[in-house]
Order: structure tokens, then C-alpha cells, then sequence
């Protein structure tokens, strides 16, 4: 079972439909007991850096989430999801996140008006090395984004693909051992991010 | 770099795509389920659903569409039409739709926006306007908002509204020209612009397009983020990939794997 944790961070249920449409059986949960069990755990998100990190407290999902990813598990973050697994973000005044990959989450600061924040629609996402979670993709293919943040980690080794936008290039597909995580939204991608959950679903890390 | 949006525009009335020209003499056009997987399939980025009739009936958005629509298709969709509160939106939300586009609604309840943008925030709040030109003198912009499928003007400024519609948290505008709609003449070049470049979040134009060439020309001189498309398609006088291999030899970027 693929567990889809719910920590009232935005529209779940395109996350699940797409599961559903591979064949895979997938829950929307926010009980510490049933993602520890689950075989896998993906953890979305939209909505702001403070209110995730607040509802996640209270909830007590830090924990299990932080357990997850250090249990080997595979480990897919998606968009709000992928910023608050790095140590900050600048969103709501500087949020502490969960510091599960080194790095920051940072505002796009446009200098020309016609680059809209948040960016929405779709962008090339070019891979910078070939992942199990990439098989039979094209680097360089267009993925859906909406976000007005972007993950800037650490550590070169932690990035998997970059897209350009607004005059940065950001990691949007961020990785570490059982852990991806994309700024994008697969669940909305159309056929190629289909193929991405798929590709998560029979990924043994 | 991001690319330029197409989402083709379904009117719905009675569960079937309609098409009319200034929102007068409808005709059946196809199933909105079949024709979202089409249009999907065929390369479109994004889709827009109204349920033309909802308000007219006062009754809510037939949400079992939303459902069908959620499960058949894998790409953002908007539905709007007959929400008139925040647990409208709640339920078009949680059947499957990406985003929520109010319009009347917000001219007469413009909180709604700032509600709906607290609760599921602003990338899911459109505000969609249709403005129609007027006399300088009479709205600083040159355009004046009407509401109710352009059947009551408010005296409202066009551009006033879209950057008060930002403040409250509206994360996208649909700029539907009153002047253009149903005409495939071409959008409204002027008002998109007008729009676009005094507003910090995507602005969608909506209301003209008979050929390719009026997309490449609302994408550079008119500065849009993305276009909406009805009757150049429906008809079948063009597919999407068509509108968008000429959208490519233009030099605009678009999305072409899929």
C-alpha cells in the first residue's frame, strides 16, 4: 500500500486518482501508524512553508515522516512536500522545516514583470544524471509547476534535474538514497509524470 | 523555460460542450468527458470547465462531472460556474479540479476571493472578468467589467478590478473579452496587455482565437501567460499540435512531449 500523507497541506485527491488510474492501491492518511506500515510513502503539499510545519507538529507526523525516510523506504516528496524536507525555508518570515536534506528553500525574486510568481504551467526539467525514478523519460521534458518558492540544496550530489526559471536555475527533481523529491506535481504532468509514479511504484531503492 | 499555456474552454450546459458566439445561440458540440481525454491526449496543457446553466438554474456544480472529468484526465483542469460559497469550492476541489474560477460571484462578494485564497490558497483562485471597451471617460482603462454572461455592466474599471482581485489573493486572471468572444477575429490585443503587464500573476486571455497566428500575436504583443481556445477547436479547423507547431516556428516556447 502506498501511503499519501495528509497534513491538510492542500488537494490530495489528483495525487491519489493517479495511483488509482496505475492500479495502485493508495490512501490518503494522517495516522503515524498506518504510513509507518505502508510499503511506500509520498508526501504532497501546496499551501505555505509555516502552516505545513505547524499542522505537521500537531499532528505529530515529524517523527514518522523523519522514520520513514531513515527506514530505507521509498520516499517521494511533491512540491510543498519537497521544500519542507530541506532545514528552512524563507517562507512565512524563515521556517525551520525538517532538515532531512541539507539546503534551503528560497523566493523567486524576478527581475523582469513578465516572469510571474508564482510560476505556473510547464517547464523542462533537464536530468542531470539517470535515475531508476527516470526510466523511459526524456530529459529536457516538460513537467506542471506551480510555486513561488524553489529548493536550493547544499550539497551538487542531492540534485537529480534543474529547470530555469525567472533567472535561476533550481533543482526541481532533488534526491538521496530512498528519497526523491520534485517540485513539480507528477500527479498532473499528463502521461510523462504517470510515468513517474509508476516508475516510484516499483522502485526498490 | 516555462512555456506558454493552450487549455481549450468547455461550456457545459445539461452534462453537454456547447458553443455559442457572446454567449447567445448555443449549439451541442460533444461529450465533456471524451472531449477532455481528446484534448488531453491531443497535447492541450490545461482545460477550463463552466457550467454555463448552474446559476441561471441556481443549482450547485454538478460535482459527479468533476469527478468523471478528475478520473479521466491527468493534467490541470479549472471548473467554474454555479460556486457561491467556500464549501462549493471545497467540494470542486476535493472531486479532482485544480483550480476554481469565480466571476460574477466575486464582483458581488468580492471576500470570496480573499476566503478561498486563505483556505486553499492562491494558485487555485481565478478570477475570471469580461470586460467590454468602452469611452475613456467612462472607466479609466478604456474597459468596464459586466457580469451575468455580459448581461449587466457594473461600472466597474477592468484593470482597477484585476489588481484589486490580486490584493485579495487571486492567484490567476481570465481575461475574457466582452468584444471578442465567438468572433475568431482575434483576441483583444489591447485589453490582454493592459492586464498582463500591471498584474504579478498569470494572466489567461480568453475570447477571439479563430487561427494559430492569433495566439502567437496574444503571446507576444498582447504579453499573455497563457490562452484559452473554444471554437477554433471544436470545429476541427485546427488541433492542438497544429496550433502549437506554429506557436514553435513563432520562437514561443510551448510544451511539446506529452
Amino acid at each position: 500500500m502506498i501511503a499519501i500523507i495528509d497534513y491538510k497541506a492542500g488537494n490530495l485527491t489528483s495525487v491519489r486518482l493517479a495511483f488509482e488510474h496505475l492500479g495502485m492501491e493508495a490512501e490518503i492518511t494522517d495516522l503515524p501508524d498506518k504510513i509507518s506500515a505502508a510499503e511506500r510513502v509520498v508526501f504532497p503539499g501546496v499551501g505555505s512553508a509555516g502552516a505545513a510545519m505547524e499542522n505537521i507538529k500537531r499532528l505529530k507526523l515529524d517523527k514518522v515522516i523523519s522514520d520513514v525516510v531513515s527506514s530505507g523506504k521509498p520516499f517521494l516528496g511533491i512540491c510543498l512536500g519537497t521544500q519542507i524536507i530541506f532545514d528552512l525555508s524563507e517562507e512565512d518570515g524563515g521556517t525551520a522545516c525538517l532538515g532531512l536534506v541539507p539546503g534551503t528553500v528560497k523566493l523567486f525574486r524576478p527581475e523582469k514583470q513578465s516572469d510571474k510568481v508564482p510560476q505556473m504551467g510547464w517547464n523542462a526539467v533537464n536530468f542531470l544524471r539517470p535515475h531508476p525514478m527516470l526510466e523511459g523519460i526524456e530529459s529536457g521534458s516538460e513537467f506542471y509547476f506551480v510555486h513561488s518558492y524553489y529548493p536550493a540544496p547544499s550539497r551538487e550530489e542531492d540534485i537529480i534535474g534543474k529547470t530555469d526559471y525567472a533567472g535561476v536555475t533550481f533543482a526541481s527533481i532533488v534526491g538521496k538514497n530512498n528519497l526523491v523529491a520534485t517540485q513539480f506535481h507528477p500527479e498532473k504532468s499528463g502521461k510523462i509524470g504517470l510515468r513517474l509514479l509508476e516508475n516510484f511504484s516499483h522502485w526498490n531503492p | 523555460m516555462l512555456t506558454k499555456r493552450i487549455i481549450p474552454c468547455l461550456d457545459i450546459r445539461n452534462r453537454r460542450v456547447t458553443k455559442g458566439v457572446k454567449f447567445q445561440g448555443n449549439v451541442d458540440v460533444g461529450d465533456p468527458i471524451s472531449m477532455a481525454s481528446a484534448y488531453s491526449e491531443g497535447g492541450c496543457d490545461e482545460l477550463v470547465f463552466y457550467d454555463i446553466t448552474a446559476s441561471a438554474e441556481r443549482r450547485p456544480i454538478d460535482i459527479e462531472m468533476v469527478r468523471e472529468i478528475a478520473r479521466a484526465i491527468h493534467i490541470p483542469f479549472a471548473v467554474g460556474g454555479g460556486i457561491s460559497s467556500l464549501h462549493d469550492m471545497e467540494r470542486v476541489l476535493l472531486a479532482g479540479a485544480e483550480k476554481i474560477s469565480v466571476n460574477s460571484l466575486a464582483v458581488k462578494n468580492p471576500e470570496i476571493i480573499r476566503a478561498g485564497s486563505k483556505a486553499f490558497g492562491a494558485q487555485c483562485i481565478v478570477l475570471g472578468m469580461d470586460p467590454v471597451r468602452v469611452e475613456k471617460g467612462k472607466c479609466k482603462s478604456g474597459y468596464e467589467i459586466t457580469i451575468r454572461g455580459f448581461r449587466e455592466r457594473t461600472g466597474m474599471d477592468a484593470m482597477e478590478w484585476a489588481k484589486r482581485a490580486v490584493d485579495l489573493g487571486a492567484g490567476e486572471i481570465v481575461v475574457n473579452s466582452v468584444d471578442a468572444d465567438g468572433t475568431q477575429n482575434g483576441y483583444e490585443i489591447e485589453l490582454t496587455r493592459l492586464i498582463s503587464t500591471s498584474v504579478q500573476v498569470p494572466t489567461v486571455a480568453s475570447g477571439g482565437a479563430g487561427c494559430p497566428e492569433h495566439l502567437v500575436k496574444v503571446f507576444t504583443e498582447g504579453s499573455a501567460d497563457a490562452a484559452i481556445i473554444a471554437g477554433i477547436i471544436h470545429s476541427g479547423k485546427y488541433t492542438i499540435g497544429e496550433i502549437k507547431d506554429v506557436l514553435a516556428k513563432a520562437n514561443i516556447p510551448v510544451r511539446k512531449r506529452w
